[in-house]
């Protein structure tokens, strides 16, 4: 049983991961990357991480690909001309990935510890959000600060670059005002 | 499960990550590929931690998440900036530092 799930799930992220890199239109990307994190998500339940699951679907699957679909559509993007510029890149790339997948898989094969079984874990409250927040805001509650900072940094420093040059609120509104007077001349 | 099954997958999302980074033109979906490779970097450490019945695994993608999230917005506001000087975000435009 646990074996048949984890070939289907492993299907289906490997290939959404495919489809986020080969469909040609960034919309498609989104949406198959947005699948992709849905059934990692599910894998995470799987490996006994209940509360993670639930963020990586709150956070991933929901704000941050709203986030991605957003963008697409307000630059119209979502179709973008393919030209290879570069010559035999796409044969290298691809030709460099298996090699590092062939290294990767020797290394792991070579490690002797890492032939072990998974079992998701025996206590029922392991990974529960209760556990995980009271890690975080006793033996973790520097890095929780400081990732909070880093989040106010990031949102102030996204404001600061999409506001444009030299247009304050004020300038707009006068804009706006400008035009209503002369849409009403008119 | 083997251990060795959910390694495998992370390195095969891991390198379709890099994949995506190296062959796409399209900025968007060289961060998408961008979040593929965090994600397979997660689910590395959520397996270790169900392996070694340790939380901190799980705190440490907590972290991983919030860092991505942050990263995604200011990457996404500098997009959209590009866009708006060069009217395009094919990689390949964006050669020069002076816009």
């Amino acid at each position: 049983m646990t074996t048949a799930l984890y070939i289907i799930l492993a299907v289906v992220i490997v290939g959404s991961a495919l489809g986020t890199i080969m469909s040609r239109n960034a919309v498609y990307a989104a949406l198959y990357l947005a699948l992709n994190f849905m059934s990692v998500a599910l894998l995470y339940l799987f490996l006994g991480a209940p509360f993670i699951a639930l963020v990586q679907v709150t956070v991933y699957a929901g704000s941050i690909m709203v986030l991605f679909i957003f963008v697409i559509m307000l630059l119209g993007a979502e179709r973008l001309a393919a030209s290879e510029n570069l010559r035999g890149q796409r044969f290298l790339a691809i030709a460099l990935g298996v090699v590092l997948l062939a290294i990767l898989g020797t290394v792991f094969i070579s490690r002797a510890e890492l032939t072990g079984i998974v079992t998701p874990p025996t206590a029922v409250d392991f990974g529960s959000p209760r556990q995980i927040g009271t890690a975080l805001y006793t033996q973790y509650w520097l890095p929780v600060m400081i990732t909070s900072m880093l989040l106010l940094v990031a949102t102030v420093g996204a404001i600061l670059l999409t506001r444009g040059e030299g247009t304050s609120i004020r300038d707009n509104l006068k804009r706006v005002d400008e035009k209503e007077q002369a849409d009403q001349e008119e | 499960m083997p251990l060795a099954y959910y390694i495998g997958l992370s390195a095969v999302m891991f390198i379709l990550g890099i994949m995506g980074v190296l062959l796409r033109r399209n900025a968007l979906v060289v961060f998408m590929s961008l979040e593929l490779i965090f994600n397979s970097a997660n689910l590395l450490f959520i397996t270790f931690a169900s392996y070694y019945q340790l939380l901190a695994g799980q705190i440490m993608v907590f972290f991983v998440m919030t860092v991505a999230a942050a990263e995604v917005a200011v990457g996404l506001a500098l997009m959209v900036e590009i866009f708006r000087t060069k009217n395009t975000i094919n990689i390949d435009q964006m050669s020069q530092m002076k816009g």
